[in-house]
């Protein structure tokens, strides 16, 4: 029982901080453009006041469209329950790896494109064609650095990955997982529509993929969507930080050791919020047909990483 | 159990020769489809009663002087391929008892009748013949029958000449499978596959090679691997869309119980590098085939297309079956022939499904063409339904059972990880990671062809105008949408099941360590579980969470409007993207492939700005139609020219040239 409610409250968490981290890239932007940025509360209120709004949904619109922002957020929170946040093992840890994450992002991505088609209008077929496109070469460079630290770790699941590395010294980890770090952090970078590869921020036709999607998407709809994409960003994050960063991450159940996790994985997580933030400050958006270059990349350092890790493991 | 075997074989006969009994085309049109009806339910019984219970059955009948006798066994294996066969038999006829009504033309249903029954009895056949003289027999019947069918529509020139591609294509194949047969009859003295069993340890080395190639090319034409594909996209459009069903969903997997009846029982050892070529051939198949279907426009060719896509799944499956059986890893051999063996399942079900889908569009709008669809979701709401599913399905998205499947062919291919040769281990995780690179672009496209086809606006007068297939149809779509999620739920027992069928092609001793499954979860330890039973409860959960959530806390209130136009005066369904538009960002990046080339003329009347009229061609290309057929067929017109020389068409030449031929041979066999 005791087990059932921390893999709950590592769960709740995951959804629940979602938004901030969020706001803390939001806030860093505005502070190199000389802005103060909006407060935490704010970015939680955006969510809130978009529920007591009315809808308005488009005449083209058929039941994809709105069954299509339960399924996203469904399969977001399942999906959150399948990584480990606070501890080596997950809520549905037991039935899950790391294809059946993969594919369960999948899956919200494939109603997430349809829906987008489904008002008829230019933009939305114009995010479906662009999101299905880079994801595909995304979920390749992504899949085979998960696979090379599988091999690495002779386990192909997120806690027994997690727990090969957490037994191992930091340098070691470092030296061999540096060129799958780079290829997930890529591909991190893509799914949560950041910069150089989307504009979270934008409304211009050119450079938009997600939002395009989501366009005709208003009220408690658009509510559902944002949180789940703020959802999946953490869930990168989380990953990132608990393959690459292992330590400190619970396995004794006694009150010290929880508070303990939960500080070092708030301070991995926004380490990487600043990282990512970093990038998207520091770098412009590229042109869409420059992305596959950036996943090309990507895919080299997966492979990379596969060769040294048959080569120094043998 | 003989006796259902001989009813469903009955059944079928008398499917086909009534078409010749009967006067009315209506009459005909029913009983030929109940015949074939009741011969598929058949099949589903006996077949499952044998998978059961593990326990097979087989029947000799004295055949021809020389041959042998014409032995049908039913062995878990055959048992299997029967119940893909019959099962998707059943939902398949339904449907076309109402789609080919249209064809009033007596003659036509006869014809279609009488071929489709012979099709689908050669098939049963095929798979449980144990006798390589007959099984060639119905191996042609079948193919023969499916020519008939692919040019059904005969007055239509796309017809005659896929008809014509697949017949050359398919009779190359089957040159090459006789090769094989004569190379392990040679050998084993005899042409019964008992035979060919028991001689399998002593088979040479070379011969076995030899073996290894005739049959990969032969079976390999009729499962369409690239680059011996090119009949497929074409012949399997043009036939009925229930009949594209049945080529689609089951013919092309004739060939694949065709390959595992050959690899694991008839050649004794295997070497390394056979599992190897197989798993290269897979995997251009499964990543070539589904970038093709993504430039598709039409919706059968798409799918058919993506038929290429599937057999490479299923190759990567029994590729890795081979390796690990040369590597002797017996229990992983059989986890990854179960893997493939149940995508074989899964994909019938699918396809199929997706095929039935394409004929109810088809026959309400009379195009298949995407760029004149759209909005179909809302004239023909249990289509788009049953099309959803089966596209969910075959992208592999959970909680279907394209997934379970595909799931446990990523297990195989991972689990090689432990294994000695630093290639295989290298290997695999790339390969597993094109899997899921083709399973995306899978994704891509089928959101690509429900979303142009079904959402939005529609793009044409026989779209607007398109209304609801007549229930039977939908009934067809609905099973095999239930099976697609039965298969799923069911999976660890259909995966229980499927075990008694690899373990009585791989002696596995030991069962594979971790890897259990019971009535919730399939196991592979150090890699996860998966249960979509669980799956399908949390996402289901889930959505029934927020739907109450929202129905509590949110607001209710939904005002209908247009879509937005960016202010101007409204939108029409031509600004909505086309099915060319959609593949532009995969046509582009993957322009080396494809190589497209645009063509635009703008006319105008001495001002720039005034155009009269537009142009606009676009074409990808087809490397292996370019580069390896046309250059062979541009060949084989060469050599026959010159051939020509010898044939002037004087009977005294001709007996010159059988004189000679006489001297030369009578010369040789003296110096011997």
């Amino acid at each position: 029982m005791t087990k059932f409610l921390l893999l709950f409250f590592q769960w709740l968490l995951l959804v629940a901080l979602a938004p901030s981290v969020s706001w803390f890239i939001k806030r860093m932007k505005a502070a190199s453009q000389n802005r103060r940025g909006p407060t935490l509360v704010q970015v939680y209120a955006d969510l809130i006041k978009l529920f007591p709004k009315e809808m308005v949904v488009s005449q083209t619109a058929s039941w994809i469209f709105h069954v299509m922002p339960f399924i996203l957020l469904a399969s977001t929170f399942v999906v959150a329950a399948l990584v480990p946040v606070l501890w080596t093992d997950s809520f549905l840890g037991f039935t899950g790896d790391i294809i059946v994450f993969v594919y369960l992002l999948g899956l919200g991505r494939f109603f997430l494109a349809l829906a987008a088609l489904d008002t008829g209008t230019t933009f939305g077929g114009m995010g479906s064609s662009r999101e299905m496109a880079l994801s595909s070469l995304g979920e390749l460079a992504l899949l085979l650095a998960f696979f090379s630290l599988g091999v690495y770790a002779h386990a192909f699941s997120f806690a027994g990955i997690m727990t090969h590395f957490a037994a191992h010294g930091p340098m070691e980890v470092l030296f061999f997982t540096n060129l799958a770090f780079g290829a997930i952090l890529i591909v991190t970078l893509a799914e949560t529509a950041r910069i150089p590869v989307d504009n979270p921020a934008t409304h211009l036709e050119l450079t938009m993929i997600h939002e395009a999607m989501i366009l005709e998407y208003s009220g408690k709809y658009l509510a559902l969507i944002e949180w789940s994409h703020q959802i999946k960003q953490l869930v990168f994050l989380s990953l990132l930080a608990n393959l690459f960063l292992p330590w400190g991450i619970f396995n004794v159940p006694t009150t010290t050791a929880l508070g303990w996790s939960v500080l070092v994985y708030l301070v991995k997580i926004f380490f990487l919020a600043f990282v990512v933030g970093w990038i998207e400050i520091h770098s412009a958006k590229l042109r869409l047909f420059r992305v596959p270059d950036l996943f090309a990349i990507a895919f080299v350092l997966a492979i990379l990483s596969l060769l040294g890790q048959l080569m120094f493991r043998g | 159990m003989e006796f259902l075997l001989f009813g469903q074989i009955v059944f079928y006969l008398a499917g086909a020769i009534l078409p010749f009994i009967l006067k009315d085309g209506g009459v005909i049109n029913r009983w030929t489809h109940i015949s074939a009806i009741a011969g598929g339910l058949i099949g589903v019984v006996y077949s499952l009663a044998v998978l059961v219970t593990g326990q097979g059955f087989s029947f000799a009948a004295p055949g021809l002087p020389f041959v042998g006798n014409l032995s049908l066994v039913v062995d878990p294996l055959s048992a299997f391929f029967i119940f893909v066969i019959s099962f998707l038999s059943v939902p398949a006829t339904i449907f076309a008892i109402r789609y080919i009504q249209e064809f009033q033309d007596k003659k036509r249903i006869a014809f279609l009748g009488f071929f489709y029954n012979l099709f689908i009895l050669a098939m049963i056949l095929v798979v449980c013949v144990h006798n390589a003289f007959y099984f060639l027999v119905f191996w042609e019947i079948m193919s023969l029958a499916s020519y008939f069918l692919v040019v059904f529509e005969h007055e239509k020139i796309q017809a005659r000449r896929a008809g014509i591609i697949y017949l050359v294509m398919t009779h190359i194949g089957t040159a090459f499978i006789a090769a094989s047969f004569w190379l392990l009859a040679g050998h084993a003295g005899s042409f019964a596959f008992a035979d060919f069993h028991l001689q399998a340890a002593t088979l040479p080395p070379a011969l076995k090679n030899a073996i290894f190639w005739t049959v990969l090319i032969g079976f390999g034409t009729k499962a369409g691997i690239i680059p011996l594909h090119i009949w497929l996209p074409e012949a399997h459009p043009q036939a009925p869309s229930h009949v594209s069903a049945l080529m689609s969903g089951v013919m092309i997997k004739t060939a694949v119980y065709a390959l595992i009846r050959f690899f694991l029982s008839f050649v004794g050892e295997v070497p390394l590098w056979w599992g190897v070529v197989i798993l290269s051939l897979a995997i251009i198949s499964a990543v070539l085939g589904i970038l093709y279907a993504l430039m598709e426009r039409d919706l059968k060719r798409l799918l058919a297309f993506s038929s290429i896509e599937n057999i490479g799944i299923i190759l990567l499956g029994f590729g890795m079956t081979l390796i690990f059986v040369a590597t002797d890893k017996p229990a992983y051999a059989s986890f990854a022939l179960i893997a493939t063996l149940f995508h074989v399942l899964n994909h019938a079900s699918f396809k199929g499904l997706l095929f039935l889908g394409a004929g109810a569009v088809l026959s309400k709008t009379h195009t298949g063409n995407a760029e004149e669809l759209g909005g179909l979701i809302k004239r023909m709401p249990w289509t788009a339904v049953c099309f959803l599913t089966g596209a969910v399905a075959i992208s592999a998205l959970p909680p279907l059972n394209g997934f379970v499947s595909k799931w446990m062919i990523f297990c195989s291919l991972l689990s090689a990880h432990q294994s000695q040769e630093l290639a295989v281990r290298f290997f695999t995780p790339i390969l597993a990671a094109l899997l899921g690179f083709a399973g995306a672009l899978a994704a891509t496209c089928f959101v690509k062809a429900f979303g142009i086809c079904f959402l939005g606006e529609p793009r044409s007068e026989q779209a607007r105008h398109a209304v609801e297939v007549s229930p039977s149809m939908q009934w067809a779509m609905g099973l095999l949408a239930g099976s697609c999620l039965g298969f799923a739920l069911l999976a660890p027992w259909i995966v229980s099941i499927l075990q008694k069928v690899s373990g009585t092609l791989i002696e596995a001793d030991t069962p594979i360590p971790n890897f259990t499954f019971n009535g919730l979860f399939i196991t592979l330890a150090d890699f996860g579980q998966i249960s979509p039973l669980v799956f399908g409860w949390m996402l289901s959960g889930a959505i029934l969470i927020l739907f109450a959530a929202l129905a509590i806390f949110a607001n209710r209130k939904v005002m209908l409007a247009p879509s937005w136009a960016c202010g101007l005066p409204g939108l029409t369904a031509r600004m909505q993207y086309t099915a060319t538009g959609y593949s532009k960002p995969i046509r582009r990046i993957f322009s080396f492939l494809y190589q497209p080339t645009r063509q635009v003329e703008l006319e105008d009347e001495g001002h720039e700005i005034l155009r009269t009229a537009q142009r606009f061609e676009s074409k990808t290309t087809h490397v292996f139609d370019e580069w390896i057929y046309r250059p062979l067929a541009k060949c084989m017109l060469f050599v026959s020219k010159k051939a020509k020389l010898m044939q002037t068409g004087h009977i005294q030449l001709y007996l010159s040239y059988i004189f000679i031929t006489l001297i030369v041979l009578l010369v040789y066999w003296s110096r011997l």
